[in-house]
């Protein structure tokens, strides 16, 4: 059957971009406010999923050429990485440092380490998820 | 006064979603299930942004964006599978 919606493909070209970006906000703003790594991962693989209902699974495995079992795997070994690593220092599991940065562009913010595990999560998320969807919607 | 106000359209929305419920169940054909989803989460929507402006928050205006979101792929989702049946084509060429 040949599926071809112009509307929705035509909106699916600036959607995609606007939730992407929102997806990038929420991950980075999850650290006082709601979000986070696992919100963030989620939203990504929701852009990612309108991709493939209003093109198909081959266009976004052509734009997209990773492995997404891959992407799962990394994103668990980071967040597990950054979880040992204060083992290291003596702390416990999961402790995280902060400082607060004059960054050149952004002005004063707060870095946290926390971010790196969050980055970890998120990637696990978003393999995760585009895997399960991918594979059931594949017939062959 | 305004908090009065506030209060009535909270339960004027609420009103309304419980209409949209009764089309949900009762529904003669699938279309009309689907559109009433889509009323229920722009009602939803629009609950949120009243609970915002009564608790003089911004902490869920995000919540908003995202439940739009949300409700655009299940309304795109659900309406291509009541149209052809297949909701991720593998290669849509075929």
């Amino acid at each position: 059957m040949k599926f071809t919606d112009t509307i929705l493909q035509t909106a699916t070209r600036v959607l995609v971009m606007i939730i992407l970006t929102y997806s990038i906000y929420i991950l980075f703003a999850g650290h006082h406010n709601p979000g986070g790594g696992f919100i963030g991962g989620l939203v990504t693989s929701s852009a990612l999923v309108l991709l493939a209902m209003a093109y198909d699974v081959r266009t976004v495995r052509q734009i997209i050429p990773f492995d997404f079992k891959r992407i799962g795997a990394f994103g668990v070994l980071v967040a597990v990485l950054t979880g040992t690593s204060a083992l290291f220092f003596g702390e416990p599991f999961l402790f995280q440092v902060f400082a607060e940065v004059d960054l050149p562009l952004f002005g004063p913010r707060e870095l946290a380490t926390a971010v790196l595990f969050d980055l970890g999560v998120y990637f696990a998320v978003i393999g995760t998820t585009i895997t399960i969807i991918l594979s059931i919607s594949e017939d062959q | 006064m305004f908090q009065w106000l506030l209060l009535l359209s909270l339960s004027l929305l609420s009103l309304s979603v419980m209409v949209s419920i009764y089309r949900l169940i009762r529904g003669p054909s699938m279309a009309d299930r689907v559109l009433a989803l889509d009323a229920i989460s722009y009602h939803i929507i629009g609950i949120v942004t009243v609970l915002t402006v009564m608790m003089d928050t911004q902490a869920y205006l995000e919540i908003v964006l995202l439940i739009g979101i949300i409700a655009f792929l299940g309304t795109i989702a659900l309406s291509k599978f009541v149209d052809g049946g297949v909701v991720i084509e593998y290669n849509r060429d075929e």
